[in-house]
């Protein structure tokens, strides 16, 4: 009987109607409480789908399949493999951790705020374990609902112009998508996503198919050019909005090109990889340079989350020129795992970074960097966990951010020397941003008034940024759990991308 | 010669409608005090009394009648029944607009349904005079429905604009069935199709015809470049009567779409195909660009009227069945949604107020939650984002059209559409992000509250299980 359960639809209705029970329930005592039940059942029964989960086979797994709209054969098809699996708990993991940070912090429509953030973790959810395409789209572009609310309603001065940009540009790419998604049915005659990695398809379709999906999740990720939106979007948003748009929304973007561009368009993918690892570069070294320069907190966390999603993309694509110097592959498979335990640890040190930044925030009230100084003085526990946070996100060894990073300039130097030396610059990049921010905010004598009379982190936020530095330095010293759950369905992926649809 | 039995039940509903639309012309002229009241029971008794009839035959009494001018068929069924249960909400909603102004008068009742029969004539067409027998009756009703406000000149003024560019449409559409009586020597629309199969007509003559049928249809529509009375009369007549024109008429206006040009001169599809994408990419376009500058609510619906208008063009465009059945999903949809938008307009109005301009919704979610969250519905599913039902109506006709490989158009209407997407977004920002200048109250009766906030969740509920009625849709084209 248990096996039967339909986990999956659990883990991703329970926090959709939860949501709408806080909704209804209004602003009282109920809704905070309401809100972390329903966010940690979700995160425990995500947990049965790590530990029911089977390493061995790249399978789908957990799978659900109902006739949805019978007319257009669409059907409510949901499954898991290593792809989805981890980037499903980190989206639990984080709605926990967005209702605890706003716990006391929201006090306007608080029933509203937490209900979006539920309701937007089952749709992030679902977005992962979607198998039918018109279901992962439905999901896809739903979830910009409750994330742009959440935005104009408790973000920052601008918020309106942040919003709307952020909903007009994600939407502008995922239409392509959307056509995409529909050729692919008119060829193949499903709507199945597995069925779209078998279709061949001609050289000219492909690369047509692949340039949609190439916009469609090269603004979710965002890679450079079109990653404008995304420091406004984050220096307005509230802190739970920022920690949700690090740590899971960006992965749509690389979930994206792994599940649809890598295997349904390989031989496109193969012939425009320069062009992506072009672009990767872009953001390695060029955002990195932006990130320097920032005065304001939120934005430069931002710019570095854009470097570090470059790592991502590069490491999907990277493997091209991988298997053309060398026939084993095995740097290919090194280059995909550094590229998923990168978007998996990124999601951990954004969110704490941006945690961190909110403490701050909510004490002070102002994001620029200049405001403070020697806050160490004043919040020494605090202090060390931001330093801390910052060593991770400049991939210090030891800490998950190190581990992603090095994956992938290892792999980037069997397909090119230049790839992994130009990659390798945010070692020093990364740790120049993070260490001199770390240097004017903490360090130093205190600066002004405000900054004395800060007071150091309460027991909430204690264990909020303890729990996540646990787990950020558990990924870092210990990464094997996390890449043997996924190693099958990389060796799955690249065979798929090896075989030519031609 | 033989003299058959006319089955009269084929046409009970239209039979029915046109009883009760002299009984009620009656009562209104009797009772001077009540009759309004009156008028208004009767009415709704009307809606659903049809709706009964027209359900308890369906399935079973389909096929043609009164010497081949009128047809009753799946097509027809679903439409009718449509039109009336629409109509329930339109004239609920529109009783409480009018009450509120002074304008509560019996005529009103009697023209909404008088008009409803004119449309379920037009549904049910199947000879070229039937069918525009049925148009006139409708647009003369809505001619006069819109000037029913005598003292405001904006109204006066719409109903004029309404009324001359509408009896040109008309004459433009009777030129064009009078060329292809000319050449094929028939009105029925089945002997016109066959002797259009029959490959002997000339085709510039035919053609020719052709064109001013489109005209005819694109005015009735309201398709770019034949869209010039649409925003005047949607901004000019009162929230009522704009709420009558924009939703019903529009259905009928589909089914003549169907019956002329699919029907009737389905076998020069090559021919219409290529006007129809002119004209819809047009509206798509100038819809979207034209409607983000606006500033009043009604003006703003009437040009995405005219960008939903260029999508329900799009499922015709393909010429499979499957795009019509996206089309009529498009229509149906876009009834719907357009009723419940103008139904909030009407919500949120009251006595020497009308909700009209965007600005008048300023910080509606912190006064009124509830129905800040059902405007937001509504504005989100026109922009056609999932899980709402208009995201299944873009979803199929786009298909429809991928499917016959025209995807540049697809591409094109997609991009409009994110454009389209930010004056609904504005809408939802003033609502939901801007601060209230001062609480206003929301006075609207009962029943008005509860059928607008249904008729919200129902885009809710369409849009998470849209797919009996997607088949439904199915099912009238195969």
């Amino acid at each position: 009987m248990f096996f039967d359960t339909p986990l999956l639809s659990l883990v991703i209705w329970l926090p959709i109607l939860g949501g709408i029970a806080v909704l209804l329930n209004g602003d009282n005592g109920f809704t905070r409480p309401l809100s972390l039940i329903v966010s940690v059942v979700t995160l425990f029964l995500s947990a049965g789908l790590y530990t029911g989960f089977d390493m061995t086979t790249h399978d789908m797994q957990f799978v659900e399949h109902i006739p949805w709209i019978a007319t257009f054969g669409i059907h409510y098809s949901l499954g898991i493999d290593g792809f989805s699996m981890p980037l499903i708990i980190l989206t639990a993991f984080s709605t926990v951790i967005v209702v605890v940070a706003g716990w006391e912090v929201i006090q306007d429509r608080a029933s509203q705020y937490m209900a979006a953030f539920l309701i937007m973790s089952g749709l992030m959810t679902a977005v992962f374990a979607a198998l039918d395409a018109i279901l992962f789209y439905v999901f896809f572009e739903a979830m910009l609902i409750p994330l742009f609310l959440v935005i104009g309603i408790w973000g920052g001065q601008n918020r309106v112009y942040a919003t709307i940009k952020f909903f007009l540009y994600t939407f502008f790419g995922s239409v392509f998508l959307l056509i995409a998604l529909l050729y692919l049915r008119h060829v193949s005659g499903s709507f199945a996503i597995l069925d779209f990695h078998a279709v061949a398809l001609t050289l000219t379709e492909q690369t047509w198919l692949f340039f949609a999906f190439l916009i469609a999740f090269a603004v979710k990720v965002p890679m450079w050019p079109v990653h404008t939106w995304l420091p406004d979007a984050h220096v307005e948003a509230p802190t739970g909005g920022s920690v949700i748009l690090a740590a899971i929304t960006l992965k749509i973007g690389g979930y994206g090109l792994l599940r649809f561009a890598l295997p349904i368009t390989p031989d496109a993918a193969m012939t425009f990889d320069w062009f992506v690892i072009a672009l990767s570069l872009t953001a390695i070294v060029y955002i990195g340079f932006v990130a320097l320069v920032q005065s304001d907190l939120k934005k430069l966390i931002a710019y570095s989350s854009i470097a570090h999603m470059g790592f991502v993309t590069l490491g999907l694509f990277v493997i091209f020129g991988i298997f053309a110097n060398s026939a084993t592959g095995s740097g290919a498979v090194l280059a995909v795992e550094g590229a998923m335990v990168q978007m998996v640890s990124h999601g951990f040190i954004a969110a704490a970074m941006f945690l961190c930044v909110g403490v701050l925030y909510d004490r002070m009230h102002t994001r620029e960097i200049s405001a403070y100084g020697g806050v160490i003085n004043t919040m020494p526990v605090f202090a060390g966990f931001s330093v801390f946070f910052a060593m991770a996100n400049a991939g210090l060894p030891g800490t998950s951010g190190f581990v992603g990073e090095f994956m992938v300039i290892l792999a980037a130097f069997q397909a090119n020397f230049w790839y992994a030396f130009l990659a390798a610059t945010t070692l020093i990049l990364g740790a120049a941003y993070s260490l001199w921010m770390v240097k004017r905010v903490i360090f130093g004598e205190v600066s002004n008034d405000n900054v004395a009379e800060l007071q150091d982190v309460n027991r909430r936020e204690f264990w909020m940024l303890a729990v996540l530095a646990i787990i950020v330095l558990a990924i870092g010293l210990w990464p094997a759990p996390l890449i043997d759950v996924m190693h099958a369905s990389v060796e799955h992926l690249l065979t798929q991308v090896l075989q030519s649809k031609l | 010669m033989m003299f058959e039995v006319v089955n009269m039940s084929f046409a009970l509903p239209e039979m029915f409608l046109l009883g009760m639309a002299c009984t009620i012309l009656l009562v209104v002229a009797f009772f001077k005090k009540t009759g309004a009241s009156l008028a208004y029971g009767l009415s709704q008794i009307t809606m659903v009394a049809s709706v009964v009839l027209v359900y308890r035959d369906m399935g079973g009494l389909e096929g043609l009648a009164f010497s081949d001018t009128y047809i009753r068929d799946a097509l027809s069924n679903v439409l009718k029944i449509a039109i009336f249960l629409i109509n329930i909400a339109v004239l609920m909603y529109s009783t409480s607009y009018l009450k509120a102004r002074e304008l509560f008068k019996g005529e009103y009742y009697v023209l909404a349904v008088f008009a409803t029969l004119g449309m379920s004539v037009m549904v049910s067409a199947h000879h070229f005079l039937t069918l525009y027998l049925g148009l006139e009756l409708m647009s003369l009703c809505l001619y006069a429905m819109v000037a029913m406000h005598r003292d405001s000149k904006v109204a006066t003024e719409a109903a004029m604009k309404y009324f001359i560019l509408g009896a040109l449409a008309s004459g433009m559409l009777l030129y064009g069935m009078s060329i292809i009586y000319g050449i094929t020597g028939s009105l029925s629309i089945s002997a016109v199709a066959a002797a259009i199969q029959t490959g002997s007509l000339d085709n510039t003559v035919l053609s020719f015809g052709l064109v001013f049928l489109v005209i005819g249809v694109g005015f009735k529509l309201g398709a770019v470049p034949f869209h010039m009375w649409l925003p005047d009369v949607y901004q000019g007549a009162p929230t009522a009567m704009t709420l009558f024109i924009a939703t019903t008429p529009k259905l009928a206006a589909f089914a003549m779409m169907i019956r002329l040009l699919v029907e009737g001169l389905g076998d020069v599809q090559q021919y219409w195909q290529d006007m129809l994408i002119m004209l819809s990419v047009l509206s798509v376009i100038l819809g979207n660009v034209v409607a983000i500058a606006q500033t009043n609510m009604k003006r703003m619906l009437a040009y995405s009227t005219i960008s939903h208008v260029g999508f329900i063009l799009l499922g015709i465009i393909s010429g499979t069945e499957a795009g019509y059945a996206g089309s009529l999903f498009y229509a149906l949809t876009y009834a719907v949604m357009t009723l419940a938008a103008f139904g909030m307009i009407i919500l949120m109005s009251r006595r020497g107020f009308e909700a009209e301009e965007i600005s008048d919704y300023k910080g509606l979610s912190q006064h009124h939650p509830w129905f800040a969250l059902m405007m937001l519905i509504v504005m989100f599913s026109m922009a056609g984002i999932p899980p709402l039902v208009g995201f299944y109506a873009k979803l199929a006709v786009i298909k429809s059209i991928v499917d016959i490989e025209l995807i540049s158009v697809a591409i094109l209407v997609v991009v409009m559409s994110v454009i389209g997407a930010f004056y609904y977004l504005r809408v939802i920002k003033v609502m939901y992000f801007d601060q209230a200048d001062d609480a206003y109250e929301i006075d609207a009766p009962t029943d008005m509250r509860i059928m607008v906030s249904a008729n919200a969740v129902a885009i809710l509920g369409l849009g998470i299980f849209p797919g009996t009625l997607m088949a439904l849709c199915a099912s009238v084209f195969s």
